[in-house]
């Protein structure tokens, strides 16, 4: 019994923690760093999203979109810089994630857009949302609000970074 | 289904190879997210304001080129369904003038949507409560944001999308001009924060 309830209280103690850190992901072979978006003035129409998903596996995926009770609707767009005109589109068929590689939704190019979010996003909060896989599926994850302009604190391309992909 | 399922997976096929080019380009575009680039050519000569323009602040007061004689002020072009650059722009701005200090009071900070349809004057005044209160969004009609646009050597457009929505494609760049309202250079918000102050610094002492 006092193992067990240690072992309780050491799982409560290691979910506090994590609660507080940024999230890992694993979805079959994809590793999915922690996702993240900034703040938002209020009345923003959109919100972006961020995040990189390693593909630990042998063959491609998608990621086609998601959804999110955070905003009316998720989806993925591409932001361009050319010549010094800023132009974005949304990606109709979601972006492929090859084998061995990593996808890295950021700001300037690739990312999720959050559409009509309910509410602002605030510095240091926290959101619910599913990305949606082609092949892995549905993955529920966390975007964690950092201030606006900013990025997160750990670096968000390393290679491989949290990829304890269990296939 | 299955009929249905494998064409979706020819369907994605099919793109993966246009995905893979735009992904490869986005890899690269991080790094030449340069502001200035339309801008710089006309430094040479073409550098005074072109035109008269009239538009209206968020506040609801009506600002025109008139206005900004005898100012250094700066100017960039966006909207809000933009999540990154725009904000992001806003908010740099915002801690650029805090550290400028008294020198900030000479400057005009000017934001122009290139989506007032959108971007209506409740939109904007709500928007930029996030941001230095000094920062002005303009917005006007179509024909007074073409104006405007053509006064900055601005591009600007529409673009249709599926779903009868649309986006705006736009220049980005923050460009300053002086207190005889010459082009006087863009910032660079991936530039050197110590350079930027600078520019802003020198812009400010063109205020006689």
């Amino acid at each position: 019994m006092i193992l067990v309830k240690a072992l309780t209280l050491g799982l409560v103690l290691t979910a506090a923690a994590q609660g507080a850190l940024a999230h890992d992901y694993t979805a079959g072979p994809l590793a999915i760093a922690p996702p993240w978006a900034r703040a938002t003035p209020p009345g923003a129409p959109v919100a972006g999203g961020y995040v990189t998903i390693t593909n630990t596996g042998t063959e491609s995926d998608r990621l086609l979109g998601g959804s999110s009770g955070a905003a009316e609707a998720v989806e993925i767009h591409e932001s361009t810089m050319t010549d010094g005109v800023a132009r974005m589109r949304p990606v109709e068929n979601g972006v492929a994630i090859a084998p061995g590689e990593a996808l890295e939704l950021q700001p300037g190019a690739a990312h999720i857009m959050f559409v009509d979010p309910a509410e602002p996003l605030k510095d240091g909060g926290r959101f619910s949302a599913t990305l949606t896989f082609e092949k892995a599926g549905d993955v529920a994850v966390e975007f964690a609000i950092v201030p606006m302009g900013a990025t997160p604190e750990a670096p968000q391309n390393h290679e491989g970074h949290g990829a304890a992909a269990s296939q | 289904m299955r009929a249905l399922k494998i064409i979706r997976i020819a369907a994605w096929g099919a793109v993966a190879i246009v995905g893979g080019v735009l992904l490869a380009f986005s890899g690269i575009l991080p790094g030449v997210e340069r502001p200035g680039a339309v801008m710089s050519s006309t430094a040479t000569g073409v550098a005074e304001i072109g035109g008269p323009f009239e538009l209206t602040t968020h506040g609801g007061k009506t600002l025109t080129d008139e206005d900004l004689e005898g100012k250094p002020f700066l100017v960039f072009f966006g909207f809000t369904h933009c999540p990154d650059i725009c904000p992001t722009t806003l908010f740099e701005l915002t801690g650029l003038l805090a550290d400028l200090g008294p020198a900030a009071e000479q400057i005009t900070p000017l934001f122009i949507t290139v989506d007032p349809e959108r971007d209506s004057q409740e939109l904007l005044a709500n928007y930029m409560t996030s941001f230095d209160a000094r920062i002005l969004a303009l917005r006007g009609t179509k024909e007074q944001t073409d104006e405007a646009a053509k006064a900055f050597a601005a591009y600007y457009e529409k673009v249709p999308l599926e779903g009868g929505n649309y986006t705006m494609d736009h220049t980005a760049g923050v460009y300053l001009f002086d207190a005889e309202g010459d082009f006087a250079g863009t910032l660079d918000l991936h530039e050197p924060r110590e350079t930027q102050l600078q520019k802003l610094q020198r812009l400010a002492e063109t205020a006689a």
